[in-house]
């Protein structure tokens, strides 16, 4: 049996080793409890827009509440999809190498899809 | 690998159970999960056309108006109501409640019902399908 490092004081406080024990599972609930009002926004919209043109689409998006929204959503989304991918490739995923690879790949690729849309919708509102 | 790891006995797999309703609803939790965050990669597209390109807006539409397109836009819909339906019900467990066998098993049917009456309504109220696509 390996040696405990941790004192019985840290492990009854239940913070984990950085205090970092909770994270994960906290910001998971969090963006999924954001989720919910933003789903049903977000469905509820694309339901409208369903057979609309482009302009009809564009003035959606530029509107202050939907632009907002819309922000919210992809930046929401792309984080509570970024946990459970992370998750997903912790419990399928064997080899450590191609473990960390698909973690990084992922979080990488959150980042871009969200930067990319929300760039996009604020040079549509700013104009330019 | 020491022999000696290798005889251990292996704690009971997914096939010694037989299969019920609930352990499939978690496992189709996770597959949608994976595909909505491929499909997230959709809805930037669909953002970014919009934005930037009007023949591209153009041939978006048109793609999700063929049959691969409304096969994919109707899975994607699926996907995204059943995770997030599914997904009230850990919120809801997250609290305490709804944890009795019996419970779990009568909200597994009522996920499937919830799901599958929402994602047709949204479905067809975006006109989606008849015809084979608009």
């Amino acid at each position: 049996m390996k040696h405990r490092y941790r004192t019985p004081l840290s492990v009854a406080r239940g913070l984990g080793s950085a205090n970092h024990g909770l994270g994960h599972w906290w910001m998971q609930r969090l963006t999924a409890i954001a989720l919910v009002p933003l789903v049903l926004w977000f469905v509820v919209s694309i339901i409208a827009l369903a057979g609309q043109g482009r302009a009809q689409v564009l003035a959606w998006m530029q509107s202050p509440f939907h632009g907002v929204a819309l922000c919210l959503f992809l930046i929401t989304a792309l984080y509570h999809a970024n946990l459970g991918l992370m998750k997903i490739f912790e419990d399928y995923v064997q080899a450590r190498w191609l473990q960390l690879t698909s973690r990084i790949a992922a979080s990488f690729a959150a980042v871009f899809l969200g930067s990319a849309g929300v760039f996009a919708l604020l040079k549509l509102a700013f104009g330019g | 690998m020491p022999m000696s790891i290798n005889e251990r006995p292996l704690s009971p797999h997914l096939q010694v159970y037989k299969v019920e309703l609930p352990m499939l609803l978690s496992g189709l939790h996770r597959i949608t999960g994976l595909a909505l965050s491929v499909g997230s990669i959709l809805l930037v597209a669909w953002i970014l056309c919009a934005v930037y390109s009007d023949t591209a807006f153009v041939s978006m539409n048109k793609f999700f108006g063929g049959y691969i397109g409304q096969f994919v836009l109707f899975g994607w819909t699926f996907s995204l109501i059943y995770h997030s339906v599914s997904g009230v019900r850990h919120l809801i467990w997250d609290t305490g409640s709804l944890l009795d066998v019996e419970q779990i098993l009568s909200s597994s049917k009522m996920v499937v019902a919830i799901t599958a009456v929402l994602t047709l309504l949204a479905w067809f109220l975006a006109g989606g399908f008849p015809g084979g696509g608009a």
